[in-house]
């Protein structure tokens, strides 16, 4: 649904681009140029004691929604203390939204062997 | 010195008549008395008298595992089944001194979850349940909503000892300390505290450790282990009895290094599947058919022999 919204916000911005500039009126640009980059939500899975996707690459201001799915609690801890859910019951989730770029490498600290990673870079 | 694992009890004509006898115990506890500084279990069944102890030999039964506010397939009623194990506990002919409990008392580490476990434990007939906490128990603040329910001796530690009847116990947190794709520890504190607390006893005294997660190493893929349990063993090696008794994966195994012995305990609330099965990749609760489930949870009855440390093990399902 994003990708179709860039496409025609592509265009509308070409022809924006042409009205504005036959009309001479400057501030139509920066509103369709806003509406162009929406933030996302992204899912992981937990489920058999793993996370699914376990590594991951996203853009800043995404949100991540992990959902547990396993009849064991888990958690979503971080390892540089920068997020961490509450334990996790069958079919409760946790989110965050991830601002800055990095890698965030996270466990579950009830069974530290299952690991994830976030990658958020800008793209 | 000798290791090996067991996850059986021997063949033995003797143990096998003491096992049919021990058929009708329907309780996933374990009762053990100490008669002259060796272990043995008590076969305790409402059915039957015990075997022969001391009148004046210690006797206490081990639980595990119970988890309290579970509710999916594999068990809808925990507090059901710790109620039957409880029934059969208040039922045995000669009273236990106190229960041990090896942790994982809670599901989810919940307020109301402690509560209704430490209510309906208060139904053993017993003066005092020791109990240390499980992974399950220390979720979202360590052992902080645990000690509000069951610190042991209000020193706002999950680790202890105690004395009774010439034995000593030790209570141990292997529960904290869990790092990234480690097995969870001791930690450096704790085993200096049990070098101090061992310091003082002789060598001739009976040790009995408690610790939910295993103190060797069962399945290092799913954390059934402790990271630094090989400090603890050593600090363990120079008593002549030590008895080490664990939960925390929901089935029986044994292992004996010289005088130690290491036992695991079944659960009250489900099993667990066993490890290096071809496709189960993880350690999730196993749900059995209908009417199976009193068949994996079961009781652990140990007996030794005269002038031997060694500890062998009866495991006797809760129904046949």
């Amino acid at each position: 649904m994003n990708e179709a919204l860039s496409r025609n916000t592509s265009r509308s911005l070409r022809g924006g681009v042409v009205l504005a500039l036959a009309v001479g009126t400057a501030f139509v640009m920066p509103a369709i140029l806003a509406a162009a980059a929406p933030a996302s939500t992204v899912e992981v899975n937990i489920a058999k004691f793993a996370y699914g996707p376990k590594e991951i690459a996203v853009a800043p201001g995404t949100k991540i929604v992990w959902t547990n799915h396993d009849q064991t609690p888990h958690t979503v801890t971080s390892n540089d203390k920068s997020f961490a859910s509450k334990g996790l019951d069958t079919d409760d989730k946790f989110e965050h939204t991830f601002t800055s770029e990095g890698d965030f490498s996270y466990i579950c600290t009830v069974h530290p062997y299952m690991t994830g990673v976030v990658h958020v870079r800008k793209q | 010195m000798s290791t090996y694992d067991r996850a059986g009890p021997p063949h033995n004509p003797a143990r096998r008549q003491a096992l049919s006898c021990l058929a009708a115990w329907s309780v996933a506890a374990v009762v053990w008395t100490f008669t002259g500084g060796v272990p043995r279990a008590l076969g305790a069944t409402t059915a039957g008298p015990t075997t022969e102890g001391a009148a004046s030999a210690l006797t206490f039964v081990q639980i595990s595992d119970t988890h309290i506010g579970f509710n999916k397939q594999a068990n809808p009623d925990v507090v059901g089944s710790l109620r039957h194990a409880i029934a059969e506990i208040n039922a045995l002919p000669r009273a236990p001194a106190f229960v041990v409990h090896t942790g994982d008392v809670s599901h989810l580490s919940r307020p109301e979850e402690f509560g209704q476990a430490r209510e309906v434990l208060q139904e053993i007939h017993v003066d005092r349940v020791h109990t240390i906490p499980g992974e399950h128990d220390t979720i979202d603040d360590g052992v902080t909503g645990y000690l509000k329910f069951f610190d042991h001796d209000g020193n706002g530690k999950a680790w202890y000892s105690f004395d009774h009847g010439g034995v000593h116990f030790i209570g141990l947190n292997n529960v904290l300390n869990f790092k990234m794709g480690t097995m969870a520890a001791l930690g450096d504190e704790q085993i200096a505290w049990m070098k101090g607390d061992l310091a003082r006893v002789s060598n001739s005294t009976p040790i009995v450790v408690l610790g939910h997660i295993p103190l060797w190493t069962v399945w290092e893929p799913w954390g059934w282990g402790t990271a630094d349990s090989a400090q603890a063993m050593a600090l363990l090696r120079r008593f002549g009895s030590v008895t080490v008794l664990n939960g925390h994966i929901h089935q029986v195994l044994q292992k004996v290094e010289g005088n130690i012995a290491l036992h695991t305990a079944m659960s009250l609330a489900y099993p667990l599947p066993t490890p290096g099965q071809a496709g189960i990749g993880e350690p999730g609760p196993v749900t059995v058919s209908a009417g199976e489930l009193g068949k994996v949870l079961g009781t652990r009855q140990l007996t030794v022999a005269r002038g031997r440390h060694e500890l062998a093990l009866i495991d006797t399902p809760l129904a046949g």
